[in-house]
C-alpha cells in the first residue's frame, strides 16, 4: 500500500477492507466482530464448566475481581434492581473493551472503527432503555415520562433519545478511528519505533472508550427507570 | 490551477481551520470542568470516587464535540461529495 492509501485505508474511511470468499463479499469488520462474539460465548461457556466453589484456581479470582467491580459500578448508579442491568452493561463494557483491543494486533482493525458495529451497539442502548424503563414503572408510567413536565415537551424528548443514541455511536467510532488515523500518520513520518508510543495510548483509550460507553448507557437506563422513583416517591426531586 | 486543485486547496485549508477552531471550544469547556473537579476534590477528598465517575462521563459529552469535528473533516477531506461530482464531471 502506498502512504496515502496506508492512512485512509487506517480511517475506515475507504470502508473496512471488505474480504472476498469467491463471489460473496463482506466486510472486515463484520467478520472481526462476529469472531469475538463467538470467541466471547464459548469462552464464558468454557469457563462456566469449570468454576469451582472450594478453593478456586486462579484465573477464576481474576474474573471474580473483574465482576465484583462491574456489580459495584452498577449498584451505585441504580441502586434499584441492578442485578437487570449488570447483565447488559457487563457485556457492553467486555465486548467494546476486547473489540477496541483487536486494532492493537497487528494487520486487524478494531471493528469499533466502524460506525456500523458501534451504530449496532447504540441500537441496542437506544431499545434497552425503554425496554428497562418499561419493565420497571408500567407502560402508563413510561409514556407520562415523555410528556413531563409539560405535553409540549414530547419532541424535545424524543430528540433527545434519537441524539444521544447518534452522540454514543459517533463518539466510539470517531475515538477509535481518529485513533488509527494517527498512528497511521505518525508511521509515515517518523518510522517504526515512535508510534509504539502512541499504542500505549491507544490501550488507555480503548479503556477508557469501553467505560465511558459503559457508563452513559447505564446513566441513559438510569435515566428511563426514573418514572418508577417518581411513582414510589411522588414529592421527590427528579436527581440524575 | 484547474477547479480541482482550487478545490483541493481551499477543502485542505479549511479543514485545517476547522480542526483548530472545533478543538477550541471543546477544551476551553474541558479545562474548566476538570478545574471544578479538582476544586470538588480538593474539598472533599474522600467524595472521589463519585466525583471521578462523573467527571469522566462529562468530560466525554465534551469530547465528542470535538470527535463530531474530527469525523466531518474527515468526511471533507476523504469522502467529500463534492470531489465525487469533480472527479466524474
Amino acid at each position: 500500500m502506498t502512504g496515502p492509501e496506508l492512512v485512509l485505508g487506517a480511517a475506515g474511511l475507504l470502508g473496512q477492507p471488505t474480504l472476498h470468499f469467491g463471489s460473496f463479499a463482506i466486510s472486515e469488520s463484520a467478520v472481526s466482530a462476529t469472531a469475538l462474539t463467538v470467541a466471547l460465548a464459548s469462552a464464558a461457556a468454557w469457563t462456566k464448566s469449570r468454576l469451582r466453589m472450594r478453593d478456586p484456581a486462579g484465573w477464576q479470582l481474576v474474573l471474580e475481581l473483574a465482576e465484583q467491580a462491574m456489580d459495584t459500578t452498577v449498584r451505585e448508579s441504580i441502586p434499584k434492581a441492578p442485578e437487570r442491568i449488570l447483565p447488559l452493561v457487563g457485556t457492553l463494557w467486555i465486548y467494546i473493551l476486547l473489540a477496541n483491543l483487536v486494532g492493537l494486533i497487528p494487520g486487524l482493525h478494531s471493528p469499533t472503527g466502524d460506525l456500523s458495529v458501534t451504530g449496532a451497539l447504540a441500537m441496542i442502548v437506544f431499545f434497552a432503555v425503554p425496554f428497562y424503563g418499561v419493565r420497571a414503572a408500567g407502560w402508563a408510567a413510561y409514556v407520562r415520562e415523555y410528556f413531563s413536565p409539560m405535553f409540549w415537551m414530547f419532541p424535545f424528548h424524543l430528540m433527545s433519545e434519537l441524539t444521544r443514541t447518534l452522540t454514543l455511536a459517533v463518539r466510539l467510532f470517531g475515538n477509535m478511528t481518529g485513533m488509527e488515523v494517527a498512528i497511521g500518520i505518525l508511521l509515515l513520518l517518523a518510522g517504526l519505533l515512535v508510534p509504539v508510543a502512541f499504542l500505549f495510548l491507544h490501550l488507555i483509550e480503548a479503556l477508557l472508550q469501553a467505560y465511558i460507553f459503559g457508563m452513559l448507557a447505564l446513566v441513559y437506563i438510569a435515566g428511563g427507570m426514573q418514572a418508577l422513583e417518581e411513582k414510589e416517591q411522588p414529592k421527590g426531586g427528579t436527581v440524575r | 490551477m484547474n477547479d480541482l486543485g482550487i478545490f483541493t486547496t481551499i477543502v485542505t485549508a479549511f479543514a485545517v481551520l476547522a480542526m483548530g477552531l472545533g478543538v477550541l471550544g471543546p477544551g476551553i469547556g474541558m479545562g474548566m470542568a476538570i478545574a471544578k473537579a479538582l476544586e470538588a476534590l480538593a474539598r472533599q477528598p474522600e467524595a472521589e470516587k463519585s466525583i471521578m465517575r462523573w467527571l469522566l462521563i462529562g468530560l466525554a459529552m465534551i469530547e465528542s464535540l470535538a470527535i463530531y469535528v474530527l469525523v466531518v473533516v474527515l468526511i471533507v477531506l476523504f469522502r467529500s461529495p463534492m470531489l465525487d461530482y469533480l472527479l466524474h464531471k
